[in-house]
């Protein structure tokens, strides 16, 4: 069966002064139709690298320098910067983190719904507002018709994440990227801009790739998950057995240093020592090593791929058998 | 160790910030006059509060309900509008600055961004040895030196790293010298604004665990500002939620998270994220917070509270005691009416 989306070996550098950066190295993972799919890990992992190669967001220095994207199973990563916009924004949306810096502050929101739509579609502006209101009760924004004569500035942030969710809904997308939505809001916000994620994906059309640095997010919301170090992969599976059984250390340091989680309150949180490397000092062998507290002298040397356990849950690490 | 003497006392504070701009923003005509309006944000509004010697008291709400503008008035960073400060007994929030300094080099505080909180143009050496000298202008430089290594070793940071800046660290390690910094005079009392948000979640583990650390080793007392509920339940004895300027609720940590009774701090909890919970029941708040130009009379949640009645819109609750410690400012609780 092919996926809707499917990476392969994805692998994006920088080329600076001193020399090229690798920031996703040989990054693979597969979302199927109303799927949803959390990548989490700390700043400088990736994630959101990955959330724009998907799309050829990446701008230079950087570049895709291997590796298969196959969207409905045409390889979109070979398409020229004009073919790949019937794809981005039409058929893969992306929701980014700030909605205040990605609504444009000059412009009314109806005027830019409408934009959007007549850049994908031959449409009428008449039409064109028509869809932009359907969208906008969506997400329950209220009194939709009000809002599309108003400007960014006077909603507030939680409406402003909704209605940028309702402009990636506009064209209904395939997949919606959506990288880190709900960091800049506060939690009951949050809480509704998740329920509404989710919701949107029930009808079982639409794949979601949710990209946080927040566990407590990817496990409320995402079936399947990938946890990301250093430019790599180092465990996937389903959300269940990765959360409640994970196997790589770096992961269940994560997972244990969450105030309000495993450990009681009062008592000293398990700390994951060190922190992450500089991708421009990636350590031999396994990146992870220097804060390893299970590590053997492989380690050091190899590189440990990612491998299979069994149905679906596979971890990058030496020290894991199976 | 926490005993029943509170080593600082909010008392009744008031802090309304005045944003009418200039003559010609605020004319207006009414009737046919011309007239001067004032509009002001009423950031805290009638918040007292009481801090125990050895205790971590945290306040938590959500962006805008005035927790930070509470924690500066509490270091006099601004004057409140009316009520009281008080330090072991003293009252700080009047003092001229001279009389003030031997407060200031008690009460320490901490602020979110390390990146922002630390002058890019000195080196941590500059950075530490400055209150030092300026609280105690007789310390030979033998002992500042000494005194700066045994604190930079305390909180993790290599005491061979002197002679660097800031922009030589990562946020955690600047983190760390914001936290030495702030323990270098031997504080008590240690407010800290979201001291742990710019972090990532294994830093965060590194800083919260730190914090716990030097609240031993000094004997300690913080006020501990944050909008992360986890980190709240961790690192807290008692919390106080805020919210629009006014207190709803003060615990004892455990009962508030296990029994939380103000129908805001009900839905705040319900709103946590949490690892490993799958399908999430969260109560869904009508409507959005109002403005703090224009507060709602009556109890500053009724409009999205589920109890709320007539009382509710005219009359403002206040703090009650109800039995086992916990202080609710809700109605609906006190007339035993609250369904949610």
């Amino acid at each position: 069966m092919s996926h809707l989306l499917e990476v392969q070996d994805l692998e994006v550098k920088f080329a600076l002064r001193f020399g090229e950066l690798t920031a996703i190295d040989g990054v693979s993972f597969t979302l199927d139709k109303g799927e949803k799919l959390g990548i989490v890990g700390e700043s400088g992992a990736g994630k959101s690298v990955t959330g724009f190669a998907i799309i050829k967001l990446i701008s230079k220095p950087g570049y895709i320098s291997a590796g298969r994207i196959l969207f409905n199973g045409e390889d979109i990563s070979l398409y020229s910067s004009t073919k790949i916009r019937s794809v981005r924004g039409d058929r893969i949306s992306m929701i980014f983190q700030d909605p205040m810096m990605t609504l444009n502050p000059v412009f009314t929101i109806g005027t830019q719904m409408v934009e959007t739509l007549k850049a994908h579609r031959d449409i009428t502006k008449k039409d064109a507002e028509k869809i932009a209101l359907e969208k906008l009760r969506k997400v329950y924004i209220s009194s939709p018709e009000a809002r599309l004569k108003q400007y960014p500035h006077e909603l507030s942030g939680g409406m402003r994440q909704r209605i940028i969710i309702a402009i990636s809904l506009l064209t209904d997308p395939a997949v919606i990227i959506a990288d880190e939505p709900t960091t800049a809001l506060d939690v009951t916000i949050q809480a509704e801009i998740m329920d509404l994620l989710q919701e949107l994906c029930q009808s079982g059309e639409m794949g979601l790739i949710l990209i946080t640095h927040d566990l407590g997010v990817v496990s409320q919301v995402t079936e399947k998950i990938a946890v990301m170090y250093a430019g790599k992969i180092i465990e996937s599976g389903s959300t269940d057995s990765v959360v409640n059984n994970p196997l790589h250390p770096y992961t269940k340091g994560l997972i244990k240093s969450i105030p309000g989680g495993v450990v009681k309150p009062g008592q000293r949180l398990e700390q994951i020592p060190g922190m992450m490397p500089n991708l421009t000092a990636i350590p031999d062998g396994c990146s992870f090593n220097p804060r390893c507290l299970i590590k053997d002298k492989i380690c050091e040397t190899e590189e440990p791929p990612l491998r299979e356990l069994n149905e679906g849950r596979s971890v990058a690490c030496h020290m894991i058998q199976g | 160790m926490t005993t029943k003497q509170p080593i600082l006392e909010i008392d009744d504070v008031v802090k309304h910030f005045d944003i009418s701009g200039g003559l010609l923003d605020r004319l207006t005509f009414k009737g046919g006059k011309p007239a001067l309006k004032t509009e002001t944000v009423k950031a805290v509004n009638n918040v007292t509060l009481s801090i125990n010697k050895g205790e971590t008291l945290s306040v938590v709400g959500e962006s805008g309900c005035g927790k930070s503008t509470l924690a500066r008035v509490v270091m006099g960073l601004y004057p409140p509008n009316s009520g009281r400060i008080v330090y072991n007994g003293n009252r700080i929030d009047n003092l001229s600055h001279g009389k003030m300094l031997p407060y200031r080099k008690k009460m320490q505080m901490i602020f979110q961004d390390p990146y922002a909180s630390l002058n890019p143009r000195k080196t941590v050496r500059q950075t530490l040895e400055e209150p030092l000298r300026f609280h105690n202008p007789k310390m030979s430089n033998t002992a500042i030196m000494d005194k700066i290594r045994k604190v930079m070793d305390q909180v993790g940071v290599d005491p061979g790293w002197i002679r660097r800046f800031p922009h030589e660290f990562s946020g955690g390690q600047r983190q760390r010298i914001s936290i030495a910094r702030g323990l270098i005079l031997d504080p008590e009392f240690i407010v800290a604004d979201e001291p742990v948000s710019a972090l990532d979640v294994s830093i965060q583990a590194q800083i919260l665990n730190l914090l716990m650390d030097a609240r031993e080793e000094y004997n300690l007392t913080y006020l501990f500002i944050t909008h992360d509920l986890s980190v709240v339940q961790h690192i807290s004895t008692r919390v106080a939620v805020m919210y629009l300027g006014t207190l709803c609720e003060v615990a004892d940590a455990n009962s508030l998270f296990e029994n939380p009774r103000h129908p805001y701090t009900k839905a705040l909890l319900s709103a946590i994220p949490r690892v490993g919970e799958t399908a999430a029941k969260h109560i869904k708040l009508k409507g959005e917070v109002p403005t703090p130009v224009n507060l709602p009379t009556g109890c500053v949640f009724h409009g999205r509270c589920v109890n709320a009645n007539d009382r509710c819109r005219v009359e403002t609750p206040i703090l009650t005691d109800l039995e086992d410690g916990t202080h609710v400012a809700c109605h609906a609780v006190e007339e035993k009416r609250a369904i949610a």
